[in-house]
């Protein structure tokens, strides 16, 4: 196998990280939801926490990505 | 698809006034010219909106006291009492990371937070901060920090390393998160511009892609400064309360 191909496969790899990120925004959201549609009230407590979680998963799925950028453009 | 892209050349770094002492390189870049334009604009925020303060604020007036009422918030809430001696350092923080990564949105600009040296800076400083505040605080009783309570002595075996390693990983995780969402979401900007240059009539797609995305962006610039913020003000409530 010669670089070239190889590191388009080790892109696509790397992007499987995007995955979990997927997973975990979604999880942080219907959390929100079930939350706020048991107690509307609580609406304004719990949503800084969802963005704060949002972000952080987010950011745990653009490690990978940003590898993959590295192994396509840099290298 | 053969497509000339080269999605990583707006990171590059410019002399714009080339200083050198000796070997020492201290050139003004276009790095140092966007802090530079970052700490101006916040200073006139700040200064100017507030110098004939009403108490029926006026537009300007009213995004620096919101700005300020929002981060006061959340240094209260979130780091605990005593904390509001803090509060300069975190608001200083927030609006320098958020001003940078809004200013970098702008086309043909420079992201200073897409650099790995400056939010490691960044995070250095409120890692090194912060466990100077603890030590000050707590003495030798700040390392009770890494021993949690009510655990059984085998458990503590396991568990104090691992308490000292996510303690010690604070800065990098703090530092490539930041990095990480600004390289990345300008990356996949300028991709997406550059399919857009090279499909001429379909250009209009990846157009509309592009536009979803400074969407996003702007959001993700907002939050992660938000986010940054919200957890030196934590790393604060572990240093000052001990859990």
């Amino acid at each position: 196998m010669d670089l070239a191909s190889a590191k388009m496969i080790g892109a696509g790899l790397a992007c499987i990280a995007l995955v979990g990120a997927g997973v975990g925004i979604g999880n942080v959201f219907s959390a929100l939801i079930s939350a706020v549609a048991r107690n509307p009230a609580a609406q304004a407590q719990v949503q800084p926490f969802a963005f704060l979680g949002f972000a952080l998963a987010e950011a745990t799925g653009l490690f990978g990505l940003a590898i993959a950028f590295l192994i396509l453009f840099v290298f | 698809m053969a497509i000339e892209l080269q999605p990583l050349e707006q990171f590059t770094i410019e002399r714009l006034i080339p200083l050198h002492i000796g070997r020492l390189d201290i050139s003004y870049t276009n790095s140092a010219l966007l802090m530079t334009i970052a700490v101006v604009l916040i200073t006139a925020l700040v200064v100017l909106s507030t110098r004939r303060a009403a108490l029926v604020p006026g537009r300007w007036q009213s995004v620096a006291e919101i700005s300020y009422e929002f981060v006061a918030d959340m240094v209260d809430t979130n780091a605990g009492h005593g904390a509001r001696e803090f509060f300069p350092f975190v608001f200083t923080l927030f609006m320098f990371i958020l001003f940078s990564n809004l200013l970098g949105l702008i086309p043909y600009s420079f992201t200073v937070t897409s650099h790995i040296i400056v939010t490691f800076a960044l995070a250095a400083l409120v890692f090194v901060g912060v466990t100077i505040v603890g030590i000050v605080r707590h003495g030798v009783h700040f390392l009770r920090l890494f021993v949690p309570e009510g655990v059984p002595a085998v458990l503590l075996v396991l568990l104090v390393p691992i308490e000292l390693l996510s303690y010690f990983i604070r800065p990098f995780t703090l530092s490539i998160r930041l990095f990480a969402n600004m390289l990345a979401g300008h990356t996949m900007l300028a991709i997406f511009g550059g399919f857009a240059a090279s499909v001429g009539v379909f250009a209009i797609f990846p157009l509309g892609i592009n536009v979803l995305l400074v969407g996003l962006e702007l959001l993700v610039a907002a939050l992660q400064a938000y986010v940054f913020a919200i957890l030196t003000c934590l790393y604060l409530r572990d240093a000052l309360h001990l859990h």
